[in-house]
């Protein structure tokens, strides 16, 4: 079986990798790349742990093959501070303890980040939505729900 | 793992054309063939990316909708044509699954996502949809969530998408590309009982793409209601699609489907008639879901949803006839 190159931009950076045709996206960041946030729970798109922004849309990246990203753009979590000062939503969750073990954090992010980046407003039942598809064992989900609300709050008043 | 060849397709002939080979499968959003293939249950030696062909264009119409095969389930979903005019599509795909699940995945993909049984899912159990000849589990076995409409000896598996729920109500048409040209099948005809070979699922032969989904339009008051286990993110246990056409209070027309009952999304055609012509109130909703469960073959531990089905269905008729 032949490899595949693939050309794409993660986080900013032009990149170019060569996977197998079987590699999944999250396997391409975490073993080729080296981009261990990205985490793996299920690897059957049941837990979002393992969530992704590619071209705007928030996906899975265990159900993606790495061939997939071929001239795309890849957000992980790597990419979502700038340098050094944390994306508003990162520092909210450690102000509002939003995350225990945090395995589900890096997907729960990047998917928080996609809801607001297309929704800047949205309601608790839309926050409870849009995350549904990310799992998290420990919080019970209240201070996640609170904290992404928060930080939409704050973005609009910034905004203003 | 089993691996595959990776070839991305640029053009519908040419997808096509890479399909000749019996060993090869199209991968469009990805969501199920992959859970399929980490299962071990599906195993192609070429996958053909068929993602980036563009057949993902919604294209409304004065007398229907046609929705790209490739277009994925959000776009769809957010479509403000489909909300106004199809408003059923959107709430079935709005029930399903997640945002990052609805991003990937696309309309004809749904329409052939494979059954959540957990024995086919098992990958090792016996099933006859999966190892034709092996047996089904099911019957005498765990089969909460199994079919009560449509099983045969070999199976009794139900088919899991909302979508098609949703498109059995509003009469819509897949349209399907093979080598030698396309065809326009009605959904009604699209998918197959599983009778004794319960691998065929659909009407789809190996290589056939297809292309897109046709909606006629519909004036009908429409709701989609869907329980589950949990409150979302979540397959359904029982749904129901309801389509109707009310004219100076009394009921022109009514379409209702139903989801997770069935081998295949299941029209509910004797309480359909059941309301035709009848005063749009409680009385009749509560009279035609009567009638929702008609024919029902429940097993050993699924009996539930006889009447599930039926409080399922007055509760789609009551949220339809609501709506202005
Ligand atoms: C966690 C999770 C939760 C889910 N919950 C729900 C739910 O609640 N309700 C629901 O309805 N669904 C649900 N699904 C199923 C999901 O909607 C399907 O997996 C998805 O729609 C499949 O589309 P896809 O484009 O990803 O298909 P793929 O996985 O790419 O393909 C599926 C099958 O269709 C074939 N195929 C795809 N496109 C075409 C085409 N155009 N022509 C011919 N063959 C084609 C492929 O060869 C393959 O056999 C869920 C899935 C996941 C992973
Ligand atoms: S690892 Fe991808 S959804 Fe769980
Ligand atoms: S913090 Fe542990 S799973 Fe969410």
């Amino acid at each position: 079986m032949s490899k595949t190159h693939v050309t794409t931009t993660i986080n900013g950076e032009p990149t170019e990798y060569l996977c197998e045709a079987s590699q999944s996206m999250l396997d391409v960041l975490r073993d080729e790349l080296d981009l261990t946030g990205t985490k793996e729970g299920c690897g059957s798109g049941d837990c979002g742990a393992c969530s992704i922004i590619v071209d705007d849309r928030l996906v899975c990246a265990c159900l993606m093959l790495g061939a997939e990203a071929e001239g795309r753009r890849v957000l992980t979590i790597e990419g979502m501070s700038h340098g050094d000062k944390l994306h508003p939503l990162q520092q909210k969750f450690i102000e509002m303890a939003a995350l225990q073990c945090g395995v589900c954090t890096p997907g729960m992010l990047i998917a928080a980040k996609a809801l607001l980046d297309r929704n800047p407003n949205p309601s608790e039942t839309e926050v409870r939505f849009g995350l549904a598809g990310n799992l998290c064992r420990c919080t019970g989900y209240d201070k996640i729900v609170r904290a992404v609300l928060d930080v939409a709050a704050e973005q609009r008043e910034t905004t203003r | 793992m089993h691996a595959f060849d990776y070839a991305r397709a640029t053009e519908p002939s040419q997808a096509l054309d890479l399909a000749r080979r019996p060993d090869a499968a199209f991968i469009a959003g990805g969501t199920d063939l992959l859970q399929l293939w980490k299962a071990g249950i599906a195993r192609p030696e070429l996958m053909i990316d068929i993602s980036r062909l563009a057949l993902d264009i919604v294209k409304p119409r004065d007398d229907g909708i046609a929705i790209g095969a490739l277009a994925r389930l959000s776009d769809v979903a957010d479509h403000p044509i489909v909300q106004a005019r199809w408003p059923l599509i959107a709430e079935a795909l709005n029930a399903g699954a997640s945002a990052q699940v609805r991003n990937a995945a696309t309309i004809g993909g749904n329409l052939l996502q494979r059954t959540r049984c957990a024995y086919f899912r098992s990958g090792d159990m016996p099933c006859n949809k999966r190892a034709p000849g092996s047996g089904c589990p099911a019957i005498g076995g765990e089969n909460r969530s199994h079919a009560i409409f449509g099983g045969s000896p070999h199976c009794v598996a139900t088919h899991a998408s909302d979508l098609a729920v949703a498109l059995a109500a509003l009469d819509a048409s897949v349209r399907v590309a093979g080598p030698a040209g396309s065809r326009l099948v009605g959904i009604g005809d699209f998918y197959l009982l599983p009778g004794d070979t319960p691998q065929r699922e659909t009407v789809l032969g190996q290589g056939q793409l297809i292309c897109a989904v046709d909606v006629p339009a519909t004036a009908g008051r429409a709701a989609y209601v869907k329980v589950r286990d949990r409150a979302s993110f979540e397959f359904a246990v029982v749904s129901v699609a309801a389509d109707l056409v009310i004219d100076d209070g009394i009921v022109a027309r009514a379409r209702l489907a139903a989801g997770g009952v069935g081998t295949r999304p299941w029209r509910l055609t004797e309480a359909e008639a059941a309301l035709i012509g009848e005063r749009a109130d409680a009385a009749a909703f509560d009279k035609a879901a009567a009638q929702a469960s008609n024919g029902a073959e429940p097993l050993a531990h699924n009996a539930f949803k006889v009447e599930l089905l039926r409080r399922t269905v007055r509760r789609a008729l009551q949220v339809a006839g609501g709506k202005a």
